[in-house]
């Protein structure tokens, strides 16, 4: 539990974030610790130094910002789970990071750290691609917006380049007719998600479902979207049955993955279950409003 | 002045602790300490081909790196000794460094002494070491098939020892006679104990007086002193001082000695410098002794009626790579011997094989063979319940030995000294409401609804370590007496030194509850030591719940000859006979003339004046006690559980958990709570989440915690206890202990819980942990058939 040796930097601003990170090569960046510091002790991964960019004014915060809600990079689990304006208007981020790991874990670790991670038992990266959500990123060749269906590319890889940082992620506010939840298996000893499901569905007023987005993370390396799965749903009333016929043969996911504690059969089969669970559950939250 | 015995006062130690101010092994800094790191095997079997240190002691800050040959070099005995010896066992060596042959995957090959904890991380990845590696056996049973890779050539068939109890004929004989019988195959999981303070050890050698100092994480500070001594480093046992400061919770890890504790006193006689390790999460979770991992065949014959007639079990015990202190003991003597529960059972036999595997060393972790034991007799129970059509309760009471049948002589050595099982399992069945249960589990099934099951546990258990001429002849290479020393001061106040020693329990709480109570004095005018063999005059330690039944016991016989010296000295100041004086409340008086009265302090301070004692009387008001109880104590008790099954994920969720334990008279209602809410919290864990993972090359895979799965609050219910108080007949305080029924009765009444409510689906046994992919899986393979 003893890190190899590195140096230390607090960046008081994103400019020098950058600079800092040009200058020092086999850097990497502190924001809430909780992924890095474990593997720096273990010394799985030995940066030269970390760039603490933990107290950076300008990353933080979450407001509406027109029809979309800016969430800064180092806005924490529990900032997100207790935000009034996110429970308000975004259920399914804020139910979400009140269910990441423990207290200690939320208090600390950052959106920003966790989708850049990008850690497949992570919750988050699945909510924010079922959100539609864009990363927002700053590096020495200017900003970036990317569409989290293009952010995620492999095991713990992204499309972040190096010496880049996440800035902020947009979301844009579901509308009204919206459904939404987010259901999870978790490991009992990790806390992350064997498997998560994140689902939002739209129904017209007469509760036809007009859209749905369904994302999963802990069964592939990168959260997977059932885009088969949800397309089937639209133009239905989102019956029961319509929901469980549905992953009849639409549920494709190309290499699912396991562990010892759960095969990647049993995580796929989970994932109809939860996936279907889910769904009911959003479904009923437009219910609900009506 | 009210009875501090049974109430629920606050643990005194607690302030400390939470405050941080409580000093633990590694929280203790001596000047010029130096810091060890220990270089472990990262193969679970191979040769050493060799070992280069020389980039390793070139860092700058690197004190010195030795390797198993220095060990051998210096002339010290330096090995780890068993500490239970059975006929014909086999006791392969044990060095304290690993010479020629690693034999699982953290045994100890170099160690490095450097002037910071970093600087030794560092030079730890300098030392070369070249291994050629060798096949590895992992299962306990497995390992004695032919062709598997020899540990040990001194053990063939990698077996250890090969040992049986009870009458096989008579036996066999009874299982011909059977209408019924039931089988069952269990995989009992293995474990780690997992204290939250890992492993520790500060060892400061002075040269000029040839002496030791070490502190360390220790249940039992003079058995490690014994064995230090004896076989690892040599030093006469007067020359070493072990003290085991604040200890943060040890569940049995803390009892075994260990090479590393012994590899960094030696290295401190090396350097002439304290020398301290603190082994890290990872490190602790790969080199602590592990719990359980049997594979056992079992059987019960069963009459027409449910009465059972005979028991036969075959168990294989993984004891790891080699022997560690107390392992032999524990799949025989404190897991065979249990197999009759609650039961009247006439004819039991048990055959038990030891074997060794390329693990990590398995011995005592919380409830060491008696939750194994447990599991075994009350799965069994379930089985025949379901064969005969009997309630599980009904074919229970059909079976339990009668509160007028004790004391009990089992039929695998062991005598009940008491019990009232009934008692216990009625008042269980009161709180948790069991026909309401039986009835909303049906409309659940009959609806299609989330499975419900219901499960039991009606367990026995032996403890309060126990008669020494009994464990002797059993083989225990220790005694299993405990001292207990109560001094008097001259102002009135009182220290005790006590041969226990607590890593939690709340001994300073306790203790202190036992000798306000006796003497009648204060309970802050009590202190209790503990922990030092320095301090105090010798002790076996704190395991097998037996610091209450045994070292409590000690104490309260200590007070009562202190207060029979008062009584002397009381009856000659106040010039009475001694039959005429009365003790009560903390003072004594003459009877009939209560005005005519002698305080404790009065007593206290003429006692150490000395100045008008009765002839032939001792100055001073001390008394020592070194207490040998006449049998083990014998908590039981009726455990229920009330889980919930998803069907379409095989997910359990646990909804109530009800325990009526009695644990004899309570010293600390409390204190004796929270010890049985920590034991079940531990044994649910078992039954559902907490699993020792080997892989076929022998690689720990459940080594951290990310895949380790401890029990969190959030995945618990709050638990339904109550008690029933049959005292123990033989010890002074009528106390048995409390600290292991959890993890004794909790398995067992978890699975059967879980199996109950897969009833439908005709699924009849899951090995722990029973997670939800194998509770899934045999749902569906249930659907297809």
């Amino acid at each position: 539990m003893y890190p190899a040796k590195f140096e230390y930097y607090r960046a008081k601003d994103v400019h020098e974030a950058l600079q800092l990170m040009a200058k020092h090569s086999g850097a990497k960046l502190l924001a809430g610790g909780h992924s890095l510091l474990p593997m720096m002790k273990l010394r799985l991964t030995q940066p030269t130094a970390l760039i603490d960019i933990g107290r950076i004014v300008e990353l933080t915060g979450v407001y509406r910002e027109k029809n979309h809600i800016h969430i800064g990079s180092l806005t924490t689990h529990t900032e997100l789970a207790n935000s009034e304006l996110l429970r308000e208007i975004c259920p399914l981020l804020s139910e979400a990071a009140s269910l990441i790991a423990d207290p200690q874990v939320r208090n600390k670790g950052t959106i920003g750290g966790n989708l850049a991670h990008a850690d497949p038992g992570s919750d988050l990266p699945a909510v924010i691609l079922a959100l539609d959500g864009i990363v927002h990123t700053t590096g020495p060749n200017g900003d970036r917006q990317i569409k989290s269906t293009d952010f995620f590319l492999d095991l713990l890889t992204t499309d972040l380049h190096p010496n880049e940082l996440i800035t902020k992620i947009t979301v844009p506010i579901p509308s009204r007719e919206t459904g939404c939840s987010y259901l999870k298996f978790e490991h009992p000893a990790s806390g992350y998600s064997i498997c998560g499901a994140a689902a939002i569905v739209k129904l017209t007023s007469d509760g036809t479902c007009q859209n749905a987005n369904l994302c999963f993370n802990g069964i592939s390396a990168t959260p997977h979207r059932a885009e088969a799965v949800t397309k089937v749903l639209i133009g239905t009333k989102l019956e029961d049955a319509t929901i469980d016929n549905a992953f009849d043969g639409h549920l494709n996911i190309p290499e699912p993955i396991g562990d010892i504690y759960a095969s990647s059969k049993y995580r796929v089969e989970m994932a109809k279950v939860y996936g279907r669970r889910a769904l009911s559950s959003a479904k009923q939250q437009v219910d609900l409003k009506h | 002045m009210a009875r501090v015995f049974g109430s629920s006062i606050k643990r005194r130690e607690d302030p400390a602790l939470v405050t941080g101010k409580g000093k633990y092994t590694d929280d203790l800094h001596l000047p010029n300490t130096s810091y060890a790191a220990i270089i472990r095997s990262p193969y679970a079997h191979a040769h050493i081909d060799s070992i280069d240190t020389s980039k390793a002691e070139a860092l700058g800050g690197v004190i010195s790196v030795f390797t198993g040959t220095d060990v051998q070099k210096s002339g010290i005995p330096g090995v780890v000794p068993v500490g239970w010896l059975l006929p014909d066992m086999k006791t392969p060596p044990h060095p304290i460094i690993a010479t020629e042959t690693v034999r699982y995957v953290g045994d100890a090959v170099a160690v490095v002494i450097a002037e910071d904890r970093y600087t030794a991380q560092d030079a730890m990845d300098l030392v070369q070491v070249e291994y050629s590696p060798l096949p590895a056996a992992t299962n306990p049973k497995k390992t004695t098939e032919e062709g598997v890779s020899q540990l040990h050539s001194e053990a063939p068939n990698n077996i250890a020892f090969e040992w049986e109890i009870g009458d096989q004929k008579e036996t066999e004989k009874k299982f011909a006679d059977a209408s019924h019988t039931v089988s069952i195959c269990i995989r009992n999981n293995r474990l780690l104990s997992h204290p939250i303070e890992t492993r520790a050890a500060l060892a400061d050698y002075n040269s000029s007086n040839d002496q030791l100092t070490l502190w360390m994480t220790s249940q039992n500070p003079h058995l490690h002193r014994l064995l230090m001594s004896l076989a690892s480093l040599g030093l006469p046992e007067h020359k070493i001082r072990v003290i085991a400061p604040e200890v943060g919770g040890g569940f049995g890890s803390k009892i075994a000695h260990y090479p590393d504790e012994a590899i960094v006193s030696w290295c401190s006689m090396q350097i002439d410098r304290p020398v301290k390790w603190t082994s890290t999460r990872s490190e602790s979770n790969l080199t602590d002794a592990h719990g359980r991992d049997h594979v056992t065949q079992a059987e019960l014959a069963l009459t027409d009626n449910g009465q059972i007639l005979g028991l036969k079990v075959e168990t294989y015990a993984n004891m790891g790579a080699y022997l560690s202190t107390f392992a032999p003991a524990v799949p025989t003597y404190l897991h065979a011997t249990l197999l009759s529960g609650e039961y009247d059972i006439p004819a039991i036999h048990c055959r038990v094989v030891g074997t060794f595997t390329n693990t990590t060393p398995v011995d005592a972790s919380r409830g060491a063979g008696r939750p194994e034991a447990t599991f075994i007799i009350e799965r069994l129970m379930d089985l025949a319940a379901n064969k005969t059509g009997l309630d599980p309760v009904e074919i229970r009471r059909r079976n339990f030995i009668s509160p007028e049948a004790f004391p009990y002589q089992t039929q695998v050595a062991l005598q009940y000294d008491s019990g009232n099982y009934e008692g216990a399992l009625k008042k269980a069945l009161e709180i948790a409401q069991y026909d309401d249960l039986r009835a909303e589990q049906k409309r659940r099934y009959e609806e299609g609804d989330k499975l419900l099951g219901i499960g039991l546990s009606t367990y026995i258990e032996a403890c309060g370590l126990a008669p020494s001429a009994v464990v002797g002849s059993l083989g225990a290479q220790a005694g299993q007496w405990e001292s207990g020393e109560v001094r008097v001061h001259p102002t009135g106040t009182v220290t005790v030194y006590s041969g226990s020693c607590s890593h939690g329990q709340g001994h300073k709480t306790t203790f202190a509850q036992i000798v306000s109570d006796r003497m009648g004095i204060d309970i802050e005018k009590v202190e209790i030591i503990q922990g030092d063999t320095d301090a105090v005059h010798f002790g076996w330690g704190s395991y097998g719940s037996r610091s209450a039944a045994v070292g409590g016991s000690a104490i309260a016989l200590s007070v009562d000859k202190v207060i029979e010296k008062g009584r002397k000295l009381a009856a000659h100041l106040l010039e009475a006979s001694e039959e005429d004086v009365i003790f009560e409340d903390g003072s004594f008086f003459v009877q009939g003339t209560p005005e005519k009265v002698q305080s404790w302090d009065d007593i206290a301070l003429q006692a150490h004046l000395a100045h008008n004692l009765p002839p032939g009387m001792e100055p001073s008001l001390n008394a020592s006690t070194f207490y040998d109880p006449a049998n083990f104590t014998f908590p039981f008790g009726t455990h229920l559980a009330v889980v919930e099954v998803d069907p379409e994920t095989g997910m359990v969720s646990l909804l109530r958990y009800i325990a009526v334990d009695d644990v004899g008279n309570v010293i600390n209602p409390m204190i004796v709570d929270g010890q049985i809410h920590g034991g079940i919290a531990h044994g649910i864990a078992q039954a559902l989440w907490e699993h020792v993972i080997y892989d076929e090359s022998g690689q720990l895979v459940t080594g951290e915690l990310l895949d380790y799965a401890l029990p969190k609050a959030h995945m618990l219910v709050s638990f339904d206890l109550d008690r029933t108080i049959t005292p123990c007949p033989h010890n002074p305080l009528g106390v048995k202990g409390a600290g292991e029924t959890g993890t004794i009765a909790a398995p067992a009444a978890t699975v059967n819980a879980v199996i109950d409510s897969l009833k439908p689906y005709g699924i009849t046994h899951l090995d722990m942990p029973l997670t939800p992919e194998k509770i899934w899986s045999a749902i569906q393979e249930s659907i297809k058939a």
